[in-house]
């Protein structure tokens, strides 16, 4: 049975979305969140490294799960922050046509990129991510902490 | 707030549906009250979806999540469609705040709705556990339902 009792924020690790060098920042976001949209630009400016997890509330904006289930898929290619910078610039386009237009925009493998996006390995991926937040007490995104897992106020973003 | 071994005070509200809902109902089944300061407010929108997310994990540990709120069952009705939620709501609406305040979970005014509390109701009708929050402005996570049901 899954718990999500408490538990720090994993550990950075190789698999994570990095962006940057230095000191690390860990922010929670969700694909679908207005708020973290308005804040994106900010965070990417963090003069130290960047860490996206994954967090799709999929209740309060339904198209999450397809959204990052994209990132993932283009972050199989080498596009992992092309596609979410592209998602929250533009906000309006994220329907299906519009997610191709960007994988060819950003020369990936289009198959591939249908295949992994739909595929049970990147929903587990980011489902991973959603867990770990879950159990670190996110509650709204976007949701920043310190790399070595101390929370930070969420005005910070 | 109520502590931990009272009997919880039992009551009879309507649901999102307007269909009487009692404390009662839940006897045999543990149940999770959630006490929240208001429909549509973005705090409270974030603790429910969140709390959505992770409803079939608390259902399988044998914990019904039910909110209460001190607002009409129309404002309930529109707030889980707007949500895209399927967790009971409770409206705790005439005599306002009535059932909150049996809880102690009631801010009196000028706020004049529940605290942000969490109340964790046995088999038997008895208080389990509770959470209250610092100020309505903070919710608790998932973790902590987790963590009180471990």
């Amino acid at each position: 049975m899954t718990d999500f009792g408490s538990a720090s924020i994993p550990a950075v690790g190789p698999d994570d979305h990095v962006a940057g060098a230095g000191e690390g920042l860990v922010v929670y976001a969700d694909l679908g969140c207005p708020r973290c949209a308005g804040a994106w630009q900010r965070l990417r400016e963090h003069p130290g490294r960047l860490v996206f997890r994954h967090f799709p509330l999929a209740s309060k904006h339904p198209r999450s799960p397809v959204l990052h289930a994209a990132a993932e898929a283009a972050g199989r290619q080498g596009q992992f922050f092309e596609m979410v910078d592209s998602l929250y610039a533009d906000r309006g386009r994220v329907d299906d046509p519009h997610l191709w237009e960007r994988a060819e925009r950003f020369g990936l493998d289009l198959d591939r990129f249908e295949a992994d996006r739909r595929s049970a390995e990147v929903e587990a991926r980011v489902r991973r991510d959603f867990e770990s937040g879950i159990r670190a007490g996110v509650g709204s995104t976007p949701a920043l902490f310190k790399e070595q897992g101390e929370r930070l106020p969420s005005a910070s973003a | 707030m109520i502590a931990v071994g009272e009997k919880a005070p039992d009551f009879t509200l309507r649901n999102q549906d307007g269909e009487k809902v009692s404390l009662a109902d839940f006897r045999g089944r543990k149940v999770m009250l959630v006490f929240y300061p208001g429909d549509f407010s973005p705090v409270c929108g974030d603790q429910l979806s969140i709390y959505q997310e992770v409803k079939p994990e608390i259902e399988a540990k044998g914990v019904e999540l039910v909110g209460i709120s001190v607002d009409s069952f129309f404002a309930h009705k529109a707030f889980q469609e707007k949500l895209g939620i399927d967790t009971t709501l409770l409206s705790d609406f005439e005599p306002k705040g009535d059932v909150a305040r049996a809880y102690g979970s009631y801010v009196d005014a000028p706020l004049g709705f529940a605290n942000r509390t969490l109340v964790l109701v046995d088999e038997e009708g008895v208080v389990a556990w509770t959470y209250e929050s610092p100020n309505p402005g903070e919710f608790p996570g998932a973790n902590v339902i987790f963590d009180a049901l471990s």
